[in-house]
């Protein structure tokens, strides 16, 4: 019989701690073919955040560290800066790369930092409980924005591509999400090619946000969640690549 | 070379790969310095957007097992205190210096050793210490760089160099020269990526129940191990001292002088110089404390080491503080008249005022 898909050696073969539905089990997946694909475990050193993904080091079989709320660009610098031969990754939710973490973002891009970013945008935090998130979306309920999400008091959504898109030291960016099987190939291509910028020592740093959903703080079936990311979150995060990089051959 | 250049450059000896650093006086001098010297030297030098982002950087480059520092003042330390804490969960050595300055708040730009407490008790949330040197000359902050990587790197802790903004900006002559590494341990923790071997894990998180438990047990029990191995003192003329002046940092220099010119004036004072500010050296100032005699400790702060040594004399004998807060700074005839109210009787005291 012949193998036509199987799990990918840098995921780990074990259940992970994610709610049902919950979509950072295929952007760990993601991350890992992509890994595979070119070769680079033995060389890849990965971040962890603080939030729902702090255990992926649990999943991810490649040496990780686990770092402060929001710091991953500045420590990712320290690792990158040290050992330029090592591909360095962060892999960020909302609350850590645009709450807390949006100086080290920002400042981690403007100076063109060869790192590699995942960004998953779920519209909330998850792991506090569903509370308000940069990227809450308005009139979107959440623990904190109780009525839905209000402009004036609350904020508007922050769109994290745009902002550093016009960075120059940002050479790739992308937005993509997971909502079906097109948009996961996609999302795996853009993972990819952000990794496969920092293989080739292209100068900057390159950022794939993936939408995802978080059914059990949108109080929605996993299958209503895909919808919803498709149907509301991006009218206000449109997909597409914002800012694009060609090796050349 | 003042003594922020010279530290710096006493760093680039003992093989720091990596500096990262963030704007605060008195300590530019440092940044400055290492933004040239590094990049000659083929290592690393970021100004970083922060001091958050700098002690993160640290932390970066540590978890691959480089050797790496950063330096700032007062309100840049307050800011990295988050990043110490995790550097301890995470069991990743790093040297910090702390070029001290007045607070709290912006305070001022003057010398100051107000930051005692933040430094020797560890200024960040959990059970955590880090070791703390306290020089007193630009030949001992330089001399203590390479001692701050060893400790950093045999006991895998956060390092202080608490310094003060007399002993960075000061010129003093020095001589660098490289030292001896100690035996240090590999680093086969750190994170070099997984090839031919399973991965590594750099944390602090331990969700499991009893499990961070150990962990602070098993960083107690190390901490035990520098208490035991580490401290380093300086005693004068303490044997019939009277008076014994415990004091540390660029405030020993002034306890030096009036000490000296006590004794001319035929007062039995001595001093005691802690130079490791944690681990304390409490057995030193407890033995001290065996015969009758009076403790002064003084410092440029409303009294922080003055508890350390009120609790390592154990109450065998009266502790007596004085002090200069806010960037002001003890004379030498503040303290000498210090050590004489405490020592001369009240009538020999009158007589003297008479002549």
């Amino acid at each position: 019989m012949k193998t036509v898909f199987t799990r990918t050696a840098t995921l780990k073969d074990c259940p992970t701690h994610y709610c049902p539905g919950c979509g950072h089990g295929i952007a760990h997946r993601l991350i890992a073919e992509a890994i595979d694909e070119l070769g680079i475990r033995g060389r890849t050193i990965g971040i962890a955040p603080v939030g729902c993904a702090v255990l992926a080091y649990d999943y991810l079989d490649v040496d990780m560290i686990e770092v402060a709320h929001g710091r991953a660009p500045a420590v990712a610098t320290g690792m990158k800066r040290t050992n330029p031969d090592k591909i360095i990754f962060s892999y960020q939710g909302d609350g850590d790369l645009a709450a807390i973490g949006t100086a080290e973002i920002i400042h981690a891009a403007h100076r063109a930092e060869q790192l590699t970013v995942v960004f998953i945008n779920n519209a909330v935090f998850g792991m506090t409980g569903g509370q308000m998130a940069p990227t809450t979306v308005l009139g979107q309920v959440t623990a904190t924005t109780q009525k839905g999400r209000e402009a004036i008091g609350e904020g508007y959504p922050l769109q994290i591509c745009e902002l550093l898109a016009v960075l120059p030291g940002a050479i790739y960016i992308e937005r993509c999400s997971v909502y079906n099987p097109a948009q996961v190939r996609k999302t795996k291509k853009a993972i990819k090619h952000a990794f496969e910028l920092q293989v080739n020592g292209a100068e900057g740093l390159s950022l794939v946000e993936v939408l995802s959903p978080c059914p059990t703080y949108w109080r929605m079936t996993p299958a209503k969640a895909m919808e919803w990311i498709e149907k509301e979150m991006t009218k206000t995060f449109p997909l597409g690549c914002l800012k694009s990089f060609e090796l050349t051959k | 070379m003042c003594g922020n250049e010279a530290l710096a450059e006493a760093a680039i000896i003992a093989g720091v790969d990596a500096y990262f650093g963030y704007p605060i006086t008195p300590q530019n001098e440092i940044t400055a310095y290492m933004s040239k010297r590094m990049p000659e030297e083929g290592r690393v030098f970021v100004q970083s957007e922060s001091e958050l982002a700098a002690i993160n950087m640290v932390f970066g480059a540590s978890a691959t097992g480089k050797r790496t520092m950063t330096t700032s003042s007062s309100p840049g330390i307050s800011l990295m205190q988050e990043g110490i804490s995790y550097l301890s969960g995470a069991e990743l050595p790093a040297v910090v210096v702390n070029v001290m300055r007045g607070g709290p708040g912006l305070g001022n730009i003057a010398p100051s050793q107000g930051d005692y407490f933040q430094a020797t008790r560890g200024g960040g949330h959990g059970d955590y210490r880090t070791i703390t040197l306290g020089p007193s000359s630009v030949q001992e902050l330089a001399d203590c760089m390479s001692l701050a990587f060893d400790l950093a790197d045999q006991y895998r802790m956060t390092v202080v160099v608490l310094a003060d903004g007399f002993l960075g900006q000061m010129m003093e002559p020095v001589v660098l020269d490289k030292k001896p590494r100690r035996k240090l341990p590999p680093k086969d923790w750190a994170l070099t990526g997984a090839e031919g071997r399973e991965q590594n894990i750099v944390r602090s998180l331990w969700l499991g129940e009893g499990v961070l438990e150990e962990l602070n047990y098993k960083l107690q029990a190390k901490y035990e191990q520098v208490q035991k191995n580490e401290v380093i003192c300086e005693e004068y003329e303490v044997d019939d001292a009277e008076i014994v002046v415990v004091a540390y940092g660029i405030a020993a220099r002034i306890v030096r002088s009036a000490v000296n010119k006590a004794r001319e004036e035929g007062i039995k004072a001595g001093w005691i110089r802690p130079i490791t500010l944690w681990p304390f050296p409490t057995k030193q100032i407890n033995r001290a404390a065996e015969e009758l005699r009076i403790f002064l400790t003084v410092e440029m702060s409303c009294g922080q080491m003055v508890e350390d040594v009120k609790l390592a004399v154990a109450g065998k004998a009266p502790v007596l503080f004085y002090g200069r807060a806010g960037g002001s700074v003890p004379s030498v005839d503040e303290v000498l008249e210090r050590i004489r109210q405490l020592t001369i009787p009240a009538n020999k005291q009158k007589v003297k005022s008479k002549k």
